[in-house]
């Protein structure tokens, strides 16, 4: 499924801080997105599944599949977020249920999207838990978040944001709070989730190296516009943008 | 896993601080008394045969009044009327005072203008004043008073759970379960509110204290119980009347104030048994 967004605009209480962002999804294509530190990367994505704070004005359209989800009622609205769109946080440790189990997580959205019964559903993220190679997931499903590392808490997250079989995965900043020696096997997680699944994913980032890792594509933002926009290679290696290129020369060991 | 334990640990040692096993007990005792009164009473609280205004001997611990009813049972009897009452009365002001709290931190817009604009009117006012306005408003009864008392209390909740909620809805979990396409009302009850018990319990404990006083110092001011009614703050207030016969009005004032401290005894308890985090959303309140 194609997610595209065209001139999203976003603004909080009369600044502006998003000013007309393009950006267009593919399924089995990973989309990176990078941009310094409040360019508006994390707006983006919680705009594009019209959940911002309170007092946000947005204008433009986010188009998935032929709907429009900026002006979808919030009951519908409900039912593309986790099934049809998911959405992955930078910090796993903030981003999961402290009081819940890794079991009750994963399983009560689906139960939810999917009207599964509890057995079907705890199968089924058993299943997920091998799936981003959790191990022993018998249990690790009775667990909580705060006992597993860093690394496997943004592989849980992962999972649920899954498990009900999205099309469309925003990962926002989703190596940024790990350890260096965990960062690549998330990416590359992903990375297969991406060409296993078919899925869309927009990688959220301000390591470039991350990116040239991993992505298709390569969107730059800078105070909420997307300057630059093209396949990898293009953008990596003859950026045109003066500013994506100072972002590649503040690039440690990497020569453009 | 040692966050679990470390903190089961941690939770019996502040319950074992002196002021903590006191509170416990006197509020234990009082409890109990408000279930056994009829049993624990030696006379009819109502009964007006006694002597009249005899001091506290072994006949009659406390001494009697000067309609010749024995103090010791009217206390006793009185913890039926008032420790009920207060418990419900806090109960009242939280459901009212949480809810419409939450609801204004967690929606905003005209939910939060609406709820706290009603809020600050009230905290316009002296809560003693408002609380005798509103009962004498009313009509003087028990219940006009525990009403009374309602409209005062209920907004320190919505504000406390109001702060508590706005600093909650933007945490990633919570962001996190409408991400999955779970409603705003299911967000709020099971994502939200589950985080913001400990310090609201908290309050409500400290406020069992500040309840009572109110409650009995309307009734006290001829605003709430009715004349033969056990009822502590109208006993105090009939005691005034014989100054000289210190003991009228000593015993049922002590015992308000034996309950309101343990309460609060109670309520720091809990509150140092919670995060420090917690203890500090408190605090501010306070201040
Ligand atoms: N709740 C908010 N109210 C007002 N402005 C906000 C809020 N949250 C973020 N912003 C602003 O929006 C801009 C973009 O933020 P964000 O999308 O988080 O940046 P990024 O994810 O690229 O680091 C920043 O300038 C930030 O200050
Ligand atoms: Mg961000």
């Amino acid at each position: 499924m194609t997610l595209t967004i065209s001139n999203l605009q976003v603004s909080i209480g009369g600044a502006k801080i998003l000013r007309g962002v393009d950006l267009a999804l593919q399924p089995g294509k990973v989309h990176g997105l990078a941009g310094e530190s409040g360019s508006g990367k994390t707006m983006t994505g919680l705009a594009t599944l019209g959940l911002l704070p309170h007092g946000a004005t947005t204008s433009g359209r986010v188009d998935l599949a032929g709907r429009d989800l900026l002006t979808m009622p919030v009951r519908e609205l409900n039912q593309v977020r986790g099934k049809e769109v998911a959405m992955v946080f930078q910090d796993p440790a903030t981003s999961l249920h402290p009081m819940l189990t890794v079991g009750r997580q994963l399983t009560e959205h689906m139960r939810h999207h999917l009207r599964l019964d509890k057995a079907t559903a705890r199968a089924k993220a058993f299943e997920l838990l091998g799936k981003v190679r959790i191990p022993g997931a018998e249990a690790a499903l009775k667990r909580y978040p705060h006992q597993f590392s860093g690394g496997m808490r943004q592989r849980i997250a992962i999972a649920v944001a899954l498990a009900c079989s999205p099309k469309v995965l925003i990962a926002d900043e989703p190596t940024t709070a790990l350890d260096v020696t965990v960062q690549a096997g998330v990416l590359r997680l992903l990375r297969s989730l991406c060409d296993d699944l078919g899925l869309a994913v927009l990688l959220v980032t301000h390591d470039l190296g991350v990116m040239s890792a991993v992505a298709d594509e390569v969107s730059v933002m800078k105070d909420g516009l997307v300057v630059e926009t093209g396949p990898r290679e293009r953008v990596l290696r003859t950026p045109s943008h003066a500013y994506t290129r100072s972002l590649l020369d503040a690039l440690p060991g990497e020569t453009a | 896993m040692s966050r679990l334990s470390r903190r089961r640990r941690r939770l019996p040692e502040a319950w074992r601080r002196p002021l903590a096993v006191v509170g416990g007990v006197i509020a234990l005792t009082w409890l109990i008394v408000a279930v056994a009164a009829p049993l624990l009473a030696p006379y009819d609280p109502l009964a007006q045969e006694l002597p009249r205004l005899a001091p506290p001997g072994p006949d009659h611990w406390f001494g009697t009044d000067q309609l010749g009813r024995d103090i010791f049972s009217r206390v006793l009897y009185g913890a039926r009327v008032s420790i009920p009452l207060t418990l419900l009365l806090v109960v009242l002001s939280v459901l009212i005072g949480g809810l419409l709290g939450a609801c204004a931190g967690y929606f905003g817009r005209w939910v939060d203008e609406t709820v706290m604009r009603f809020a600050d009117l009230v905290f316009a006012f002296p809560t003693v004043i408002l609380a005798m306005v509103v009962a004498a408003a009313l009509g003087a009864s028990l219940t006009n008073a525990v009403l009374a008392v309602l409209v005062v209390a209920w907004p320190s909740y919505a504000r406390v759970t109001r702060g508590l909620v706005m600093g909650m809805r933007e945490r990633e979990f919570v962001l996190s379960g409408r991400l999955l396409g779970f409603s705003a009302w299911r967000s709020l009850r099971l994502d939200v509110l589950p985080n913001v018990t400990g310090p609201i319990l908290v309050l409500a404990t400290l406020d069992i204290g500040t309840a009572l006083l109110l409650l009995s110092g309307l009734s006290f001011l001829g605003l709430g119980a009715k004349p033969p009614s056990p009822e502590w703050g109208a006993m105090v207030s009939s005691g005034v009347e014989v100054f000289d016969s210190w003991w009228v009005a000593t015993f049922p004032g002590l015992a308000i104030l034996t309950v309101v401290l343990a309460f609060n005894f109670l309520g720091d308890t809990l509150r140092d048994a919670l995060d420090p985090r917690t203890a500090r959303a408190i605090k501010v309140r306070a201040l």
